[in-house]
């Protein structure tokens, strides 16, 4: 246990800590977005999968590596952000980037933060919902998922999380692999290339869906 | 600033000025009148220099020593930029055509809690000597010259090893990076031994020392911004930083194992 808690205390153990578990939700992301594909087939296929899900034991294990992923990615990254500004206590008046910063890459801090605001949120509206409040008392989660989703300002909620949430993907997911210390000059312009797609088009998925219900009450679709 | 001219120069510096290390720094705004273009950023600090003495007053404190790029002692950030404007060289290379008449320049020291200010420009980077000291180095008994070809390395490797030798150790690269991080320095002295056979045996246990010393140094933490690549003197690739993660980890689990 000692060497663990030496490799967390150290600058490249907690990044490499960022990566893995930065990689391990995105990877969920692929997962969690199946699932939501179900919105569009039927009320039944998307009851059934959701159910299918709560009641595997695989499932609940992961369940239960993601909360912890989420909790550790968000205070060791709250927790270097604060060391990196300790790391220069007086600052420049004058400073230029040299240009390979991003949007993305100096933002991170605030898209994550808003992102987990957001995190809580949604557990609270839809897995709380599912495990222990109105769908585990046996109403329909598709019905809970799709009203909700119908509701203007909670859509345009969930349109600029996902925002956010891609903005803060296309700088970390290539990061991660810096910091996992992956970086090949034949590799690298690929697994930047998929990743900053990924970044952005899991996102656009999953907030196409409150888009289209919102639509849909309002009959346009 | 980029254009060329080959009239003289009229300069307003305004330059970071502090008396010690536990002293309040402040700017102190200096006009620089018919400067000449062909004249190093160093001897417009001379010049000043001069002027400063003469009126009796205290002059600029500011690093140097070979004034051709290559010993590393020289650096402060001009208008933003961490050895001026132009990339690739240092302060003492860089020549004031690079500026137009008129201009106004913020001369500033690095500004790290690990690289402290001593006096006006001068830091004090003996953080990057405990680095080295712990592993920056072979413990072999490397003996006279062996014979050129008896020891086989690839070009590529070779290529890539002196390019990581090329580090002056400056300290552009913290000053640059919005976290003050060592990563390209630490990623540099580690690499350019980590790549040839001679470092192959103390290889991991390099890295996990050389990255404990940088962190007890107080350095920040890397966040793959790539800044420091862009504002190195020396252009060290950012690729060596990859390779320090991947010994640290390794070595790590080594130790485990
Ligand atoms: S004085 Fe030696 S590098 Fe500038």
């Amino acid at each position: 246990m000692r060497w663990l808690f030496e490799l967390l205390s150290s600058s490249i153990g907690k990044k490499l800590l960022m990566a893995l578990t930065g990689l391990f939700l995105f990877s969920f992301l692929v997962v969690h977005l199946y699932g939501n594909l179900f919105l569009f087939v039927s009320e039944e296929a998307f009851n059934e999968h959701a159910h299918s899900f709560a009641s595997n034991v695989i499932i609940r294990t992961i369940e239960a590596l993601l909360f912890l992923a989420i909790v550790a990615h968000a205070f060791t990254g709250l927790y270097l952000a604060r060391q990196n500004r300790l790391a220069r206590p007086v600052r420049y008046r004058r400073h230029r980037a040299a240009g390979t910063r991003t949007l993305a890459s100096r933002s991170m801090l605030i898209t994550g933060s808003v992102v987990f605001i957001f995190l809580v949120i949604h557990l609270r509206g839809f897995f709380y919902e599912t495990r222990f409040g109105s769908v585990y008392g046996g109403e329909s989660l598709y019905v809970l998922v799709t009203e909700t989703f119908a509701i203007p300002g909670y859509a345009a909620l969930y349109v600029v999380a996902m925002i956010l949430l891609a903005v803060h993907l296309a700088h970390g997911v290539q990061s991660a692999f810096r910091s996992l210390g992956i970086e090949s000059a034949r590799y690298t312009p690929a697994i930047r290339a998929v990743g900053l797609f990924l970044a952005v088009a899991l996102p656009a998925a999953f907030a196409s869906m409150p888009i289209y219900f919102v639509l849909q009450s309002g009959g346009v679709i | 600033m980029a254009a060329a001219s080959s009239a003289n120069l009229d300069l307003t510096l305004d330059v970071w000025r502090q008396a010690s290390p536990d002293e309040r720094g402040g700017f102190q705004r200096y006009e620089m009148a018919g400067m000449s273009p062909d004249m190093s950023f160093l001897e417009l600090l001379d010049q000043l220099n001069d002027r400063l003495e003469r009126e009796g007053k205290e002059p600029i404190a500011f690093d140097h020593d070979c004034r051709e790029g290559i010993c590393g002692s020289c650096g402060f950030l001009i208008n933003g930029h961490a050895h001026g404007p132009q990339s690739g060289i240092t302060s003492c290379q860089l020549h004031l055509r690079s500026f137009r008449s008129g201009d106004h320049l913020v001369v500033e020291p690095w500004r790290s809690s690990s690289l402290p200010v001593i006096k006006d420009l001068v830091v004090d980077r003996s953080a990057f000597d405990r680095i080295i000291q712990a592993g920056g180095f072979i413990s072999a008994n490397t003996g006279s010259a062996p014979d050129a070809n008896a020891l086989p390395v690839s070009r590529t490797k070779a290529e890539l090893a002196m390019d990581a030798a090329a580090c002056i150790g400056c300290g552009a690269c913290v000053a640059t990076c919005k976290n003050a991080s060592a990563m390209l320095f630490t990623a540099a002295k580690a690499s350019q031994l980590a790549l040839l056979p001679q470092g192959q045996p103390e290889r991991h246990q390099r890295a996990v020392r050389m990255v404990e010393a940088m962190d007890d140094a107080g350095f920040g933490n890397c966040t793959n911004e790539r800044e420091c690549e862009g504002n190195c003197p020396k252009q060290i690739s950012f690729s060596h930083i990859a390779r320090l993660n991947r010994d640290y980890i390794a070595g790590k689990l080594r130790a485990v194992t």
